[in-house]
C-alpha cells in the first residue's frame, strides 16, 4: 500500500494540474485503486508515478480510467428492476413524457436494462434517458451498446428474475465474443460526460438512478450529490440507490419517503 | 506460536471464512457472551443469493445484536458486522465502514484480504484477524498484513476445518500468532472479552 501521505500529494497534485478533484473521494477504496494502478504500472518510487501523472495528460486519463470503478452489469440486482417495472414504472407511464437520468452509467449496462423494460411496458417511445458518467472512455462503451457474450448468461437470468418474459437473445446480435443490443433500444439515450463532484444540475427528471456511486464518495460529497440530484428531481419523481447506499445521512427525510423495500425514494414535497 | 503475545484494548475482532466456515461461526458466535468490548466483523464469500439469509441466521443464534452494513455506517463495539455479499467491505480512519464493488480479489467479493487489509490500516495493534475454514487462498495476504501492523492473526486448526485448504495456505506462507481448534478460538474470543 502506498502511504497517505502519498495519496493527499496524488490529490493535489490532480487538482492543481488537472482540476479535478478526488479530496472528497473515500479514502480507503481510493487508497486501494491508486495503490493497484501504482503496483501495476512496476513505478520504483511514488515521486516518479507522481510526476508521470503531472507530465503526461495522456497517462493521468488512463490513471482515472483505471482508478474510477466501472463494474456493472445488466439488471443489476434483479428484485430491485422487479419492483421498478411493477410498482415505478406503472406510476411514471401516466405522465405524458417520462425523463430519466442514469447519473454514473459505467459501461451502460442499466440504460439499456431500462430501456429493455421500458419497451416491455410500452413506455420507451415517450421516454428519455440522460446517461452521464465522468469517464468519456466508458461512455463510448455505453453509446456502441456491445457487451461481451460471456456475461449474456448471468444477465438473461438476472432480466428473467426482474420480470422478463421474452426471448432475451431477441433483444441482441451475437458476434465475435460480444453481444450488440439493438438500435431501437438506444434511439431514446442520450450521452455526455457530466461530475458530479463539480458539475450542476442540467434538467428536471421523474427518475433518477445512481446505484453504486455515491459508496465511493465521503459524506460531504454525498450530501452534496443528493442534493444535486433532489434540485434535478420533479415531485413525485423517483430517486434510486445501490442496494446499500442511504440517503439518510445527506437529506430531509420529510421530504422524500422510501418506496417498498428497495432503495428507492420518492420526492414527495419541493 | 508466539504465546505470550498479548492484546490490549482490542477494537475490532475481524473473521474471515469461506467454504465450510458458517459452521464454525455457529458453534462459535452463539455461546460469546453479551455485552462485547469490541465490535465483530464477518467476511465469508458466499453466493449473491444467499444475501439475507447469513444475516438472518446469526441474528438468530447470537446473544450480540446484528448491524445491518449500509455504506459509512458508524462502527461501534458491542455488535456484529457481517460483509454484504457483492460488496469489498472497507474501513475508513473516521471509523465507519465503506462499500465498493470493484474487481474481485481472489475470484471473490467480498474479499477477505481487502478488508483484512483495510482494517489493519485503522484499527492496527487492537485488531485480531481469525480466519476460518475453505478453499481459496483468501486471507493469507490479509492476516500478513494484520501482524504487520501490529494485530494478532490467529487461524483455525485445518485439522478442524472442513475445508482445511485456506487456513493451510495461511500457515504455510505466514506464522500466525495463534492456531487454534474452533472451541479454542471461543475461549481465546471470550478471554479478550474479560480484559
Amino acid at each position: 500500500m502506498i502511504e497517505d501521505i502519498e495519496l493527499e500529494t496524488l490529490i493535489n497534485d490532480v487538482y492543481e494540474y488537472y482540476g479535478f478533484d478526488f479530496g472528497s473521494y473515500s479514502r480507503a477504496s481510493l487508497k486501494r485503486r491508486v495503490s493497484r494502478v501504482f503496483a501495476l504500472e512496476g513505478f520504483k518510487h511514488f515521486h516518479d508515478f507522481l510526476s508521470k501523472v503531472r507530465t503526461d495528460p495522456e497517462y493521468y486519463k488512463r490513471m482515472i480510467d483505471e482508478i474510477t470503478v466501472n463494474v456493472t452489469e445488466m439488471f443489476r440486482d434483479p428484485s430491485f428492476y422487479l419492483t421498478l417495472r411493477k410498482e415505478v414504472l406503472p406510476l411514471l407511464g401516466t405522465k405524458p413524457f417520462i425523463r430519466i437520468w442514469h447519473a454514473g452509467c459505467s459501461t451502460g449496462e442499466e440504460v439499456y436494462s431500462m430501456a429493455i423494460m421500458l419497451k416491455e411496458e410500452g413506455l420507451l417511445h415517450k421516454s428519455i434517458l440522460y446517461a452521464t458518467d465522468i469517464n468519456a472512455s466508458v461512455l463510448e462503451t455505453a453509446k456502441s451498446g456491445i457487451f461481451p457474450l460471456r456475461m449474456i448468461k448471468d444477465y438473461a437470468d438476472n432480466y428473467r428474475d426482474a420480470g422478463g418474459q421474452q426471448d432475451f437473445s431477441d433483444y441482441y446480435i451475437a458476434n465475435y465474443g460480444f453481444a450488440k443490443f439493438n438500435e431501437n433500444l438506444s434511439e431514446k439515450m442520450v450521452f455526455s460526460q457530466h461530475n458530479l463532484v463539480s458539475d450542476t444540475s442540467f434538467n428536471e427528471f421523474d427518475l433518477i438512478l445512481c446505484r453504486n456511486v455515491l459508496i465511493y464518495f465521503d459524506n460531504n460529497l454525498q450530501k452534496r450529490v443528493v442534493n444535486l440530484f433532489d434540485d434535478s428531481l420533479a415531485v413525485l419523481g423517483f430517486l434510486a440507490l445501490g442496494t446499500k447506499e442511504t440517503i439518510k445521512y445527506s437529506i430531509s427525510q420529510t421530504k422524500y419517503k422510501q418506496f417498498a423495500k428497495e432503495k428507492i425514494w420518492r420526492k414527495i414535497k419541493e | 506460536m508466539e504465546e505470550n503475545k498479548r492484546i490490549t484494548n482490542c477494537r475490532v475482532v475481524i473473521i474471515g471464512g469461506s467454504a465450510g466456515s458458517l459452521q464454525a461461526l455457529l458453534q462459535i458466535l452463539p455461546f460469546v457472551e453479551n455485552p462485547i468490548s469490541f465490535a465483530i466483523v464477518i467476511v465469508v464469500h458466499r453466493k449473491n443469493s444467499d444475501e439475507q439469509t447469513l444475516e438472518d441466521l446469526i441474528a438468530l443464534k447470537s446473544k450480540i445484536k446484528v448491524k445491518e452494513v449500509e455504506d459509512k455506517v458508524k462502527l461501534q463495539s458491542g455488535f456484529i458486522y457481517i460483509a454484504p455479499s457483492n460488496y469489498h467491505l472497507l474501513f475508513e480512519k473516521n471509523e465507519t465502514l465503506s462499500l465498493d464493488t470493484s474487481e474481485k480479489i481472489n475470484y471473490s467479493r467480498p474479499s477477505i484480504d481487502v478488508s483484512f487489509e483495510s482494517a489493519a490500516e485503522v484499527y492496527r495493534e487492537h485488531l485480531i484477524g481469525i480466519l476460518l475454514s475453505g478453499s481459496n487462498s483468501d486471507g493469507t495476504a490479509g492476516l500478513r498484513a494484520i501482524q504487520a501492523a501490529g494485530g494478532i492473526s490467529v487461524v483455525q486448526n485445518p485439522l478442524s476445518a472442513d475445508m482445511p485448504f485456506m487456513p493451510n495456505n495461511a500457515i504455510l506462507h505466514t506464522v500466525p500468532d495463534f492456531v487454534l481448534n474452533i472451541e479454542e478460538i471461543l475461549e481465546f474470543i471470550k478471554e479478550i472479552n474479560r480484559e
